[in-house]
């Protein structure tokens, strides 16, 4: 398969600063207007644009390459193949995996974190086991833990956070026992931007015995991910929070677990022989996708991995987290303003409210102007209840985004107050 | 844009979420409801006293959203009082219809709910106009389920 042809790293900077203009003019919708106003696009932690190298793939993946993968004895079933699975082999590099057969094409970080519940949990989980969750996890890294619970008699137990929006690690400590089976943490906090010590955290885990599954849906856009290094059990995120197409995400798991665990969904693609007497199953990483993949957006998910090791993922990370910075600089100005997440370590998410205003309102009023925030309680109730608000507000960062844009948000901001004045 | 917004965030507005009316429990209640927008998170809970004649006598509620879910709750409670159920109905038909677009505006007279007609320019706030409309109208019906926006 033939790569699009990208810029390399130097093309795309000037020393050691991003050409702006040049990544945005990557990004066609970056150009669009909204209600009247030139779009300021700061809810990337809910989904990042994409950049024409991704858009592009898929266009010629439909053109020139596309039939099912696995199965044709004709042409383009091969090359169809052959993209699926080298889009494989990119999101092995991604995550820095051993084998290309412990990466598992799924729908999406929920999907990944639902494969382990119920799969290595209703395999592993016994009555009295405990998991462990922390207060700042996405819904989606709550729920399979407590529907996978209620069936095999196991107990979810809440890790504690503090008020920075760190987790206690003492709690954590004392948390874990001989009965704690697995470990739920996510490696940066959607609603707070906190960047957990996954490494430590993991190797506290193994020491107890227990199995640590990881969300990375925030930590993929933002920051280097291995899982070697991090020697986490299990690691998902999602494509389209990282330039790539919606409805694509990665599951990493360690071979030697996923090789035991029972299958997830049954269907074709999955089997080896079936027969009414029984079915025996493929190997990994074919066990655990059963039917038809999305093999388009798997090859667009290589195309953004490739977007982004272009720029640099260090440049990346640098960029946004002088965004960061600014932001909380700019906020310190304004009395009126509270700052959700104080972590010693942060990512690409800033979260607030304005005194006396509704997040919902604020949301409203910037959406006019052209600013595009998330609102709500970024489906993270429990964090939204350790701080005692229904809901905040949360600019969220990408490589493309730019001072003046943050600029634009405060701006925006005053409009607020003046109408609520 | 800044006409559509300072349509919407009227100083009626602003002032009846600061200061919301009929805001509390009501002990005479004899019917209630609850209702979420799970989408933002908003929460309020109705309670009414509707007499023999059904003729809604009192009206009050408490919960937590945005100005805009607020000021309707406050708002819509005002207006509620002396009111009969089918009236209710027919006043929430005629301010929905106004404020969706859809369905079929039979008076153009809403009273005081003229305040929040600007949320049409707003579509995704037009749900936060109606939660507690929506509550009204189970409460009065005495319906046991929640209401729920989506």
């Amino acid at each position: 398969m033939s790569e699009v042809a990208l810029k390399t790293p130097a093309e795309y900077q000037s020393g050691n600063v991003l050409d702006i203009q040049e990544i945005r003019a990557q990004f066609p919708i970056l150009e669009e207007m909204v209600h009247g106003n030139t779009l300021a696009y700061l809810d990337n932690g809910a989904s990042s644009q994409k950049p024409i190298a991704v858009t592009e793939t898929l266009e010629r993946y439909y053109a020139t390459q596309h039939a099912n993968v696995h199965r044709g004895v004709h042409e383009l079933s091969d090359r169809a193949t052959e993209a699926y699975e080298s889009a494989r082999k990119t999101a092995r590099k991604f995550v820095n995996a051993n084998r290309s057969e412990e990466i598992i094409f799924v729908r999406g970080t929920t999907e990944g974190l639902n494969l382990v519940a119920e799969s290595y949990g209703r395999w592993k989980l016994k009555p009295g086991d405990e998991i462990l969750v922390s207060e700042m996890e996405h819904h989606s890294n709550i729920v399979p833990w407590q529907l996978i619970a209620e069936r095999t008699g196991s107990i979810v137990r809440m890790i504690p956070m503090n008020d920075n929006g760190e987790i206690i690690q003492e709690d954590y400590q004392n948390l874990l026992n001989d009965k704690t089976q697995i470990v739920a943490i996510t490696h940066v906090a959607n609603s707070l931007g906190t960047v957990n010590p996954i490494k430590e955290m993991v190797r506290m885990a193994h020491d107890a015995g227990a199995v640590v599954v990881v969300d990375a849906a925030q930590a993929a856009p933002h920051i280097s991910i291995d899982v070697i290094d991090l020697d986490c059990d299990f690691l998902a995120l999602s494509g389209h929070k990282m330039y790539a197409p919606t409805g694509i995400g990665v599951l990493y798991g360690k071979g030697e677990l996923l090789e035991a665990m029972p299958p997830y969904q049954g269907g074709g693609e999955m089997i080896r022989r079936v027969s009414f007497e029984g079915t025996t199953y493929a190997n990994i990483p074919h066990r655990f996708e059963a039917g038809t993949p999305n093999i388009a957006d798997a090859v667009g998910f290589g195309a953004a991995c490739n977007f982004m090791w272009n720029i640099g993922i260090d440049t990346i990370a640098a960029h946004e987290q002088e965004l960061l910075d600014y932001v909380h600089e700019c906020a310190e100005q304004h009395e009126d303003l509270r700052v959700y997440g104080n972590a010693k370590h942060k990512a690409g998410v800033f979260a607030f409210t304005l005194d006396n205003v509704h997040a919902h309102d604020l949301g409203t009023i910037l959406d006019r102007q052209g600013v595009a925030i998330r609102v709500g309680h970024h489906c993270a109730m429990p964090v939204m209840q350790h701080f005692n608000v229904a809901a905040t507000a949360r600019a969220s960062f990408a490589v493309y985004n730019t001072h003046d844009e943050i600029d634009r948000m405060f701006d925006a901001l005053d409009v607020v107050r003046e109408l609520f004045g | 844009m800044m006409d559509d917004l300072k349509a919407l965030y009227q100083e009626v507005i602003i002032d009846h979420s600061r200061n919301p009316r009929n805001f509390g429990a009501l002990e005479s209640a004899n019917c209630s409801a609850e209702g979420v927008n799970p989408l933002c998170g908003d929460e309020l809970t109705l309670q009414c006293w509707l007499d023999d004649n059904d003729v809604i006598q009192d009206v009050k509620f408490v919960g937590h959203g945005c100005a805009i879910s607020i000021a309707s709750a406050s708002i819509m409670t005002e207006m509620l009082k002396g009111l009969t159920k089918s009236d209710a109905e027919s006043l929430f038909e005629n301010f929905r219809a106004r404020v969706t677009g859809l369905g079929e505006v039979r008076s153009n007279d809403i009273g005081k709910l003229e305040v929040l007609s600007g949320v049409r320019e707003f579509p995704t706030r037009v749900k936060c106009a109606t939660l507690p409309w929506h509550t009204a109208i189970a409460a009065i019906n005495r319906s046991e389920d929640q209401v729920t926006t989506e």
